[in-house]
C-alpha cells in the first residue's frame, strides 16, 4: 500500500475536500502550489530542518519509561519526548513549518486558533521568531482554564482575543479565525493548528509533524532490532497522533491506537469522542466525523483537557477509522487525571492533561495484550500549563 | 422554468433590477418569518432568502450569527423551514432560496434535500461553505429536480475560477462585495464595478451583490452595474430591534419598501 492520499481535492477516501468560502478558494489553491512547491524543494527542507534541530531541539528523545513499563507489566514502553520541545509541546513543528511558507508567500501578518494555548503559544513563538504580527483567537472558557498559556502569549507578542460565541471553546475560536481571515486575506496567514481544516491543511500539518514518526521508528528500531507492536498517541484534532503514525502506515504489524476525550464519560453528551461517537459531517472544511445532533447541528464537545475538547477530528484519521488502519478507544476526564499522575510517580515527568488520555490508556492495553508487548507512546506536551486547573480538581 | 429565473426575465423586460432580501427563518419565531416573507413580498422584494441556522455559521457577522442563534433556541430546523414554504406556497408565488451550511444539507442527504426542497416550493439553494468543485453531487440532483444552485463570485476569485462558477450558477450569480463575512458596512469597496465586468465577460447569467449592503446609496450605486442587489444583516437587525414591539412587521416592510423603491426606479435609468 502506497500513501498516495490524500487526492489531488484533498481526499482521503470519502473524507477531507475543501469546503471553504469562495473568497479563500484563491489563496487555499496558492498555497496547495505553495505547499507542492515546498515538498521537493532542498532549500526549503534544509531551512526547516535547521529550526527543527537549532532552534526547538529535535530530534526529541526516545525514552525507554521502565518503572512505569515494570508497573504495567506486560507492556514495555517507550515515550516519544515531544513535551521537551521548545514552547513544551508538538506543536512547534508545524508552527515552524508554516510560518516559512507564509514567508515564503509573503504575509505580514499570522493567526491561528488555539484550545489548551500550546498551539497559540507555538505559533505566537514562531511569530515572534521571524518578526511577524500575531493575533490569537482562543475561546473564552479555554482563556480563563489555560490563562497561564494566554499570559505566555501575550508577552511574545501576540494579541489574544477571546471568543464569546458558542460554546466558547476551539471550535468557536476556529470560527473566528476564519471570519478575520476571510476579511484579511490578502495579508494574512492562517496556522492551523491540527491535522483538520480546508486542503491542504491536514496533509500539510501531517508533512510537519510526521517527523515525531520518523524519528520514533529509526529510534526504535536501532534500540530495539525491530518495529514496535502498538503506537499510542491522544486524539483531538489528531496532529501529534497523526504525526506519529504517518511513517508507520505500511508497517500493517505496527497497531495503532489513537485515544479520544471520553470527558464525563462516552454514555453522556459531555464528551468528545468525535471518531467513536460521531457521524459524518462537514466543519471547518472538511467532511470527517462530527458530534452533531438529529438536525446536523455541531454539538458541544466537553474535555476537561482544552486541546482535546473539539466536536471534529482530522479527515484522515476519520480514513483510518474506515478502513481499519488504526482503532479509536476513549479515556474520561478521571482516567486522566489518574494516568497524569502514574507517569508523574512512575518516572518523574508530569504529562499535559491531552497527553494523560494517552498514558492512561496503557493500562488499559496492559490488560489486553497476551505476553509481552512494545509500544511507543506519543508525549505530545508537558503539563506546566496545567498545574493551575489541576490543582483545582485533584 | 425555475421561478428565480422568471422572476429576471421579468424584471429585465420592466428594465428593473432585482431586490433580493435575506432574513434568517425562525428568528423572532416561524410565525413571524411566515408574516415577514409576505410582508415582504408586498414591500416589493423580488426574491427572499430564508437562512435555515447553523450552529457554527463561519461566513457569517455578528448581527447573522446572532440571529441564527435565537433561531435555533426557538426551535427552528431544515424540516420546519422546509414546511414553513410550503404553507407559504399556499399564499405566494414569490421566488424563494434557502441559505444554510453545508453539513445542513448534507446531514440530511443531498438528493433527499433537493427532492424535499423542491417538493416544498423552495428555488434555489445558497451555500457559502460549499464551493463548486465540491458540489458535484448537489448540482446534479439540484439540475434534474431543477431546483436553482447558486455560487459565489469574490473579490480574490482569479479569471481562471469565474467560468466554471458561472456555469455551475443557476438563477443569479452571487458576486461578494468585499473580503469579508456578512454584515452591514459604512462604505464598500470600489473593485465592484470592475469585477462586475470581469464576470459579466465571461457569462450573461444575472449578477447580484451582497455582503455589506445596508444603505440606499448603496442600493443605488451597486444596481447602476449589477443585475440586483442583497440586503441581509441590515433587516435581520431591523427585525432584531423591533422584536419585541407590535409593529415589527410594518416597520420592516417599511424600511425594505425604501430600499426596494430606490432599487427598482434605479433599474430604469
Amino acid at each position: 500500500m502506497k500513501t498516495q492520499l490524500p487526492d489531488k481535492g484533498g481526499h482521503f477516501g470519502p473524507f477531507g475536500g475543501c469546503y471553504a468560502p469562495e473568497t479563500l478558494m484563491g489563496l487555499l489553491l496558492d498555497l496547495e502550489k505553495e505547499f507542492h512547491k515546498i515538498r521537493r524543494d532542498q532549500k526549503f527542507r534544509r531551512e526547516f530542518e535547521f529550526y527543527l534541530k537549532e532552534y526547538a531541539g529535535r530530534p526529541t528523545n526516545l525514552y525507554l519509561a521502565k518503572r512505569l513499563s515494570a508497573y504495567l507489566k506486560t507492556l514495555k514502553v517507550y515515550l516519544k519526548r515531544e513535551d521537551l520541545l521548545h514552547t513544551g509541546a508538538h506543536k512547534i513543528n508545524n508552527t515552524l513549518g508554516q510560518i516559512l511558507v507564509a514567508r515564503r508567500m509573503g504575509k505580514t501578518r499570522i493567526i491561528a486558533e488555539t484550545g489548551a494555548g500550546q498551539h497559540g503559544v507555538a505559533t505566537a513563538t514562531a511569530a515572534a521568531l521571524f518578526g511577524l504580527k500575531c493575533v490569537i483567537y482562543m475561546g473564552s472558557k479555554d482563556v480563563r482554564r489555560q490563562s497561564l498559556n494566554v499570559f505566555r502569549m501575550k508577552l511574545l507578542g501576540a494579541e489574544v482575543i477571546p471568543v464569546e460565541s458558542g460554546s466558547r471553546t476551539l471550535k468557536d475560536a476556529m470560527n473566528e479565525a476564519v471570519r478575520d481571515w476571510v476579511t484579511n486575506v490578502r495579508d494574512t496567514f492562517y496556522i492551523i493548528g491540527s491535522v483538520a481544516g480546508f486542503h491542504p491543511y491536514p496533509v500539510m500539518v501531517r508533512t510537519f509533524q510526521s517527523v515525531i514518526g520518523q524519528e520514533a521508528r529509526r529510534q526504535f528500531l536501532s534500540k530495539e532490532g525491530r518495529l514496535p507492536n502498538y503506537l499510542v498517541a491522544c486524539v483531538g484534532g489528531g496532529s501529534n497522533a497523526m504525526g506519529l503514525f504517518h511513517a508507520f502506515y505500511k508497517d500493517q504489524s505496527v497497531k495503532m491506537i489513537g485515544v479520544e476525550a471520553a470527558g464525563h464519560g462516552l454514555h453522556t453528551h459531555a464528551h468528545a469522542a468525535t471518531l467513536m461517537k460521531g457521524q459524518v459531517g462537514v466543519l471547518h472544511g472538511s467532511k470527517s466525523m462530527l458530534l452533531q445532533d438529529k438536525d446536523g447541528q455541531v454539538q458541544m464537545a466537553h474535555s476537561v483537557a482544552a486541546g482535546l475538547d473539539y466536536p471534529g477530528v482530522g479527515p484522515e484519521h476519520a480514513y483510518y477509522q474506515k478502513i481499519g488502519r488504526a482503532q479509536y478507544v476513549a479515556i474520561d476526564d478521571k482516567q486522566a487525571i489518574a494516568g497524569l499522575k502514574l507517569l508523574a510517580r512512575t518516572e518523574g515527568i508530569i504529562p499535559a492533561l491531552e497527553t494523560a488520555h494517552a498514558i492512561a490508556y496503557l493500562e488499559k492495553l496492559a490488560r489486553r495484550v497476551r505476553g509481552k508487548a512494545s509500544v511507543i507512546v506519543c508525549l505530545s506536551g508537558r503539563g506546566d500549563k496545567d498545574m493551575g486547573q489541576i490543582s483545582q480538581l485533584i | 422554468m425555475n421561478r428565480i429565473d422568471q422572476t429576471f426575465q421579468q424584471l429585465r423586460r420592466q428594465k428593473k433590477k432585482a431586490f433580493i432580501a435575506f432574513i434568517s427563518a425562525g428568528d423572532p419565531d416561524l410565525k413571524t418569518t411566515y408574516d415577514l416573507v409576505l410582508a415582504l413580498e408586498k414591500a416589493g422584494a423580488d426574491i427572499i432568502e430564508l437562512g435555515v441556522p447553523f450552529s457554527d455559521p463561519m461566513a457569517d457577522g455578528p448581527t447573522i450569527q446572532a440571529s441564527s442563534m435565537r433561531a435555533l433556541h426557538k426551535g427552528a430546523s431544515l424540516k420546519k423551514i422546509l414546511d414553513l414554504v410550503k404553507r407559504l406556497r399556499l399564499k405566494t408565488q414569490i421566488s424563494l432560496c434557502l441559505m444554510t451550511y453545508y453539513n445542513i444539507i448534507f446531514h440530511h442527504g443531498e438528493k433527499k434535500f433537493v427532492q424535499d426542497a423542491k417538493a416544498c416550493g423552495v428555488d434555489g439553494v445558497i451555500v457559502p461553505d460549499l464551493p463548486a468543485q465540491e458540489a458535484k453531487t448537489l448540482r446534479k440532483a439540484a439540475q434534474i429536480a431543477n431546483l436553482a444552485t447558486i455560487f459565489f463570485v469574490a473579490p480574490t476569485t482569479s479569471n481562471k475560477r469565474i467560468k466554471p462558477i458561472a456555469q455551475a450558477s443557476k438563477g443569479f450569480i452571487y458576486y461578494i462585495s468585499l473580503t469579508g463575512v456578512t454584515g452591514a458596512r459604512q462604505s464598500l469597496p470600489s473593485t465592484i464595478t470592475a469585477d462586475l465586468k470581469r464576470i459579466k465577460k465571461v457569462t450573461d447569467k444575472p449578477v447580484c451583490v451582497g455582503f455589506g449592503v445596508s444603505t440606499s446609496l448603496q442600493v443605488k450605486a451597486i444596481n447602476r452595474v449589477a443585475d440586483g442587489v442583497i440586503v441581509g444583516s441590515a433587516i435581520v437587525r431591523k427585525i432584531e430591534e423591533n422584536s419585541s414591539r407590535n409593529c415589527l412587521i410594518e416597520n420592516v416592510a417599511k424600511y425594505v419598501k425604501s430600499l426596494v423603491t430606490l432599487c427598482h426606479c434605479e433599474g430604469t435609468k
